[in-house]
């Protein structure tokens, strides 16, 4: 171990030559009257330039494809949900702003397939840093980003957002869970996607 | 008959409307040019700036004036309260005073008398106006001392220092104009240029008016009273709500004041450009405050150009720059004016005059070769000492380097 706090200067030949060689100020030529009012033409070219301003709440540029927004809970073709309540993303967390409640599924009232559901899936905005690591613990692939960015509002409690803020919409194909799984299914199948949406 | 003669024989009811036409007309161009100065400044950024308060943001200014008027009037504890009180009157009502003598047109027919469009047209205008602007100085200056804090003081010192020091290359660049004009009144001096421009004739002069200008509105690059990043907001840090939008009004109408006084000293006044000169009769004469109105607008815009490239200069080299470049070349420049002035109202032989403006030609290129062998001298000798690898001062030990694990593996 000692060897690696030695108090002998660093020297690197390589570095030293370098700086040898090189002078450290450049050089731009001689500053001449005319050299020190070209700052002035800089700023009268830009006046002919377009500006990079962007009308924010009438225009709204797209985000870069994976930029960090607010949360979705996703749903399986059929409309059960993915989350199966194991708390994962909550433990993942490093700013302790998911809160999640696990809860058993039953025949008459099924949320997921499989065992358990989220009962109640929190997120607060207020401490969220956007870093991802919930997503990147979530084993069904329940807990994704959306590209939504507009997330104020004017009051503490409002940016606490409940399951039914980030649930997924229904789409075509959904029905709205409790339902039971699809007919001759497990969870398994749920999980390689053999399971595709209803037929109305 | 004289601009004065002129003016001497309006009614009362033409001066008072004269002068309300001067206030709301400072009024007005102060809440435009509060929105052109953010126009101008945003485009040269490649930005857009106001522009949702009424059609172009135009009403930009006025929003801020009602924001600023709503909001609380503090005065701290420590404060001066009547200096405290006083310091933005005298501010906002001195800026407005020099606009009494600047011509803005020339003979016009007001509402059926014939006038030109001037307050009034003093024997002394330009000194009236220098003294005027002195006297500004002092609402800057009881502004920092009565706020009894620390920055604003500062603010305060160093904007009375400023001011006093521009005033005076400011002054002695205005002599060559009185020398070549023959009158301090402005109406005569723009009526000297009705052929050549002053600017033109008197470019030097010219040149150190438009620096020292800038100095003593305290306007960027020479803004050093209220340098936001070392003096908070200088003089007025402390000040808020109506008081603080009364030194920003003053800070505007006297960028206009300035501007117009530049127009009316160097660029003609309400003289139209070389070669438009039939323009002045249309509109029975009121054509030349469209003339008035494009140059001091041109100035302003220069003003803006300044802010939105210049860095602010740091208060030595201000100082240096005023005491020891401006004032020493608008002296040695008034005594040739006045030697060639002198020598042609008397009648010197053409010979003489050329040989005196050769000589003074000789004198500077000799002057300016001197100083840049000095320059040269002194590059050398920097060149010369090179970079000292081991300073001869103690030093803190440098951090070990830890990347170099794998040579200890």
């Amino acid at each position: 171990m000692s060897e690696i706090y030695n108090i002998e200067p660093f020297k690197n030949d390589a570095i030293e030559k370098a700086a040898a060689e090189s002078s450290p100020v450049l050089d731009n030529g001689p500053s001449t009257f005319l050299t020190q009012l070209l700052g002035f033409w800089v700023t009268f070219r830009t006046m002919f330039k377009k500006p990079n301003t962007v009308q924010y709440p009438e225009v709204k540029e797209p985000t870069a494809p994976r930029f960090h927004g607010r949360h979705q809970l996703n749903r399986h073709p059929d409309g059960l949900e993915k989350c199966i309540g194991c708390e994962l993303c909550a433990w993942a967390c490093p700013a302790d702003a998911i809160y999640v409640e696990g809860e058993s599924n039953t025949e008459e009232a099924r949320f997921s397939p499989g065992e358990r559901y989220g009962k109640v899936y929190q997120i607060n905005y207020l401490r969220c840093v956007f870093c991802g690591l919930c997503i990147e613990a979530c084993p069904t692939r329940a807990l994704t980003m959306t590209n939504e960015y507009e997330l104020a509002d004017d009051s503490r409690e409002k940016l606490i957002y409940e399951k039914q803020d980030l649930l997924s919409p229904i789409h075509q194909g959904m029905i709205m869970p409790p339902h039971p799984m699809a007919p001759g299914a497990d969870e398994g199948s749920y999980y390689r996607g053999e399971v595709k949406g209803v037929q109305q | 008959m004289t601009t004065a003669q002129l003016i001497g024989q309006d009614p009362g009811w033409i001066i008072a409307v004269k002068g309300l036409i001067v206030f709301a007309v400072c009024i007005l161009l102060t809440l435009m040019s509060v929105w052109g100065e953010r126009r101008i400044v945003s485009i040269m950024q490649m930005r857009i700036g106001p522009n949702r308060v009424g059609k172009f943001g135009l009403l930009q200014a006025l929003a801020d004036g009602v924001k600023l008027a709503l909001k609380e009037d503090l005065i701290p504890k420590a404060a001066d309260r009547i200096v405290f009180v006083i310091a933005p009157i005298i501010s906002a009502t001195t800026c407005f005073m020099s606009f009494a003598v600047i011509p803005f047109t020339g003979k016009v027919n007001f509402f059926g008398h014939e006038t030109a469009m001037q307050l009034t047209d003093l024997p002394v205008g330009v000194l009236y106006v220098l003294s005027i602007a002195s006297v500004g100085v002092y609402g800057i200056v009881l502004a920092g001392w009565s706020s009894g804090s620390t920055y604003p003081l500062l603010g305060g010192l160093r904007s009375s220092a400023q001011v006093i020091s521009y005033e005076v290359a400011m002054g002695l660049s205005l002599v060559a104009v009185f020398i070549y004009a023959g009158s301090m009144s402005t109406s005569d001096i723009v009526a000297a240029q009705d052929k050549w421009w002053y600017s033109v004739v008197l470019f030097p002069s010219f040149v150190i008016y438009a620096i020292s200008m800038v100095g003593e509105t305290n306007r960027a690059p020479f803004d050093l009273a209220e340098a936001e990043g070392e003096l908070v907001g200088g003089f007025h840090t402390e000040y808020s709500s109506l008081k603080f939008a009364l030194f920003f009004l003053a800070e505007y109408v006297n960028i206009i004041a300035v501007s117009a006084l530049a127009t009316t000293l160097f660029l003609g006044g309400y003289h139209a450009f070389p070669g438009l000169g039939f323009t002045e009769s249309w509109l029975g004469g009121w054509f030349t405050l469209f003339w008035f109105a494009i140059k001091v607008l041109g100035f302003f815009f220069v003003f803006v150009w300044l802010r939105g490239t210049l860095p602010r200069l740091r208060y030595d080299q201000f100082m240096k720059f005023g005491w020891k470049v401006l004032i020493p070349v608008s002296l040695a420049w008034i005594l040739i004016v006045a030697t060639l002035r002198t020598l042609s109202l008397e009648g010197a032989p053409q010979a003489v005059i050329v040989g005196f403006t050769l000589g003074i030609v000789l004198i500077v290129l000799a002057v300016s070769s001197l100083f840049d062998r000095a320059r040269e001298k002194n590059e050398v000798t920097a060149r010369d000492i090179g970079e000292i690898s081991t300073p001869s001062f103690p030093v803190p030990a440098l951090p070990v380097a830890k990347a170099r694990l794998e040579d200890h593996v």
